[in-house]
């Protein structure tokens, strides 16, 4: 079952193109949206939840057509926005309660359901003072917890972490994974961090001014590279031991490049297992420490760079 | 054991029989009713009915609106004692006179509880999370128009019922009464819906409830001012005709004119010219235009405040 579904979808404003041509296909679990400021982020956003019009293509939510059906589609999902949205003189449990009722569940149901989200969302005592007490942290809990409070197959989170601390951050990660995995519900994240989305995330997609630049699973982006990172100590023997090895693993016909203390050995081919071998025999004969020897894993970041490269290289041809 | 062949279902471990154990544990799925846009709509007029009154918020929010309604009954209790204790044969003031007579609580009323009901939601941003559900601006814009109209409504009909009880009690005739009841009941309602469409409208404009209350005072009072003084100019000015048709520039003389053509009622301006049913009913078509614009400029208004 495909969750979202987009079509050459576009968005044109006057003077900016928000959106171009954009084909995608999300599946259950936690997709993250990366992005810019600006990347088209909140505009799609707008669009999946049947707000704004797509100037081109087509887009379905939950199989609705986005066009045609958004209301359904707006009774299915939940949305947390980016900026502050919580009046400051109603408690959390009389504001989630009356959103629950705005999204269609009768009065009795809203109650209910209204006191399991706020405790699922890490809001106990606190939830019958006026939100104005708050802080940052508790206000994102409460911002999440009207998302969720009726029930919907899937959410739409704006850069939920936006203003929080460390310890916040780690939080609201940890409570967008188990919206997931303990509730079911598929989440859509949206940040302009890729760090956080890699740990979240089973699924991402990045937009770059309206363009998709890459969509695919979290492990296809941090996945093993060929690349081995070798890190060694130096002697009283070899007091250059770094230096050492490489000149070593040069003779013995391997590529690398050093970073540092960081040697990135290439292991591809048919003598990928041999490079170990090999690296292991030039540590041993030269009589060092090996402090580190592993395969080194993509970061998200590198896709950003090396579109980059590419648009650098481009733009100088 | 024996895999018990009867029992429907996959077997405990399969993939979503897992699953759903784990949300029995914490989390539980809603599968009751969603009673969807309809009822959606109708909780916001509820609940911003209430508001209007302040029930469900701050017992410090009740105090503005409950003094008013206070204040707007108070004429029309003293009016029924001294009707009854005087055995006078008809009530001293007009039913459809008497929500002109107290225009300035009525303004002060719309000018206090208006930008409650939308100025917060924009100033915190709250309007969003409703464009979110199911509800689209048109159910918003109607469900807070027609919260406010009403809470007009009872604020100007309920001293009204007030008269016409007293007059009931004063043994005044009955059918005269009722009829006065009626019309003053007519003219408070499309008082009511007028003034609410203004009020909103200014109170969307600004999300700063204290501009808000500024501005919708300035808008019940100056025209009224400039209208009544123009008016008294001209009716001094052997120019009698030109009265009902200045009555035309504010909000209270134009209901005073459609009261006062179409309602039996005395108008309440210099030299109480009688508008005529030509008069009367372009009134009446300034009224309609002007709800209907209001609220096109409020759905306009929701546009762009989308997300």
């Amino acid at each position: 079952m495909t969750v979202i579904a987009t079509e050459s979808l576009s968005k044109r404003f006057p003077r900016v193109t928000a959106l171009d041509r954009l084909t995608v296909g999300i599946e259950p679990g936690v997709t993250g949206l990366v992005g810019a400021n600006g990347a088209g982020k909140s505009t799609l956003i707008k669009i999946l939840l049947g707000l704004s019009p797509a100037t081109e293509g087509t887009a379905t939510v939950l199989g609705l057509d986005v066009s045609r059906d958004g209301s359904a589609i707006r009774e299915r999902v939940g949305y947390m926005p980016e900026h502050d949205c919580l009046p400051p003189d109603v408690s959390a449990t009389e504001f989630v309660v009356h959103m629950a009722r705005m999204s269609g569940l009768p009065p009795t149901a809203a109650r209910e359901r209204t006191a399991d989200t706020l405790r699922h969302v890490g809001l106990y005592e606190e939830r019958y003072r006026p939100i104005g007490g708050y802080s940052t942290g508790m206000k994102q809990r409460v911002k999440l917890a009207q998302a969720l409070v009726h029930d919907p197959q899937l959410v739409f989170l704006d850069e939920p972490t936006n203003g929080l601390d460390p310890v916040g951050r780690d939080d609201m990660l940890g409570l967008i994974r188990r919206i997931y995995s303990d509730f079911g519900i598929s989440v859509f994240v949206t940040s302009h961090l890729l760090g956080e989305l890699e740990r979240t995330s089973d699924h991402i997609v990045v937009i770059d001014g309206g363009k998709l630049l890459r969509s695919s699973s979290t492990s296809d982006f941090t996945g093993a590279t060929t690349t081995l990172a070798v890190e060694v100590t130096d002697t009283d023997a070899t007091p250059d031991g770094t230096g050492a090895l490489r000149k070593a693993l040069s003779e013995a016909g391997l590529s690398l490049q050093a970073d540092g203390h960081v040697l990135y050995v290439e292991a591809a081919g048919d003598q990928a297992d041999d490079t170990y071998d090999t690296v292991r025999d030039a540590v041993a004969e030269l009589g060092l420490g090996l402090v580190r020897m592993e395969q080194r894993r993509h970061r998200i970041a590198e896709v950003f760079s090396d579109h980059d490269q590419q648009q650098g290289g481009s733009d100088a041809a | 054991m024996q895999p018990d062949t009867t029992t429907p279902g996959p077997a405990p471990g399969a993939g979503p029989a897992a699953a759903d154990v784990i949300h029995d544990i914490g989390y539980r799925h809603y599968d009751g009713p969603r009673l969807g846009r309809g009822y959606a709509r109708r909780s916001l007029y509820s609940q911003s009915l209430r508001g209007a009154y302040g029930f469900g918020r701050s017992a410090k929010s009740k105090v503005m609106p409950m003094i008013l309604f206070g204040v707007m009954c108070l004429p029309a209790v003293i009016i029924v004692a001294v009707a009854i204790f005087t055995k006078q044969n008809e009530l001293p003031v007009e039913y459809t006179a008497y929500a002109v007579n107290l225009q300035m609580v009525i303004a002060l009323y719309v000018a206090a509880q208006a930008p409650v009901s939308v100025s917060r939601d924009l100033r915190f941003k709250t309007v969003p999370l409703y464009f979110s559900r199911p509800i689209d601006r048109i159910d918003y814009v109607t469900a807070k128009f027609g919260a406010l109209a009403t809470a007009l409504f009872a604020l100007t009909a309920v001293p009204v019922l007030i008269l016409y009880v007293g007059a009931l009690l004063a043994k005044l005739d009955f059918t005269e009464q009722t009829k006065g009841f009626a019309q003053g009941i007519v003219s408070v309602a499309v008082l009511s819906l007028l003034l609410a469409a203004i009020g909103l409208v200014i109170a969307a404009l600004t999300p700063r409830r204290g501009f808000g209350i500024a501005a919708i005072i300035a808008v019940m009072f100056i025209p009224y001012t400039a209208v009544s003084a123009v008016q008294a100019i001209a009716y001094d000015q052997q120019n009698p005709d030109a009265v009902p048709w200045i009555g035309l520039f504010s909000p209270t003389t134009l209901n005073d004119t459609i009261s006062a053509a179409f309602l039996g009622g005395t108008p309440s301006v210099p030299g109480q010219v009688d508008p005529s049913k030509g008069v009367g009913a372009i009134a009446v078509l300034v009224t309609v235009a002007l709800i209907a614009g209001c609220i096109a400029l409020l759905l306009r208004r929701y546009r762009k405040a989308g997300l």
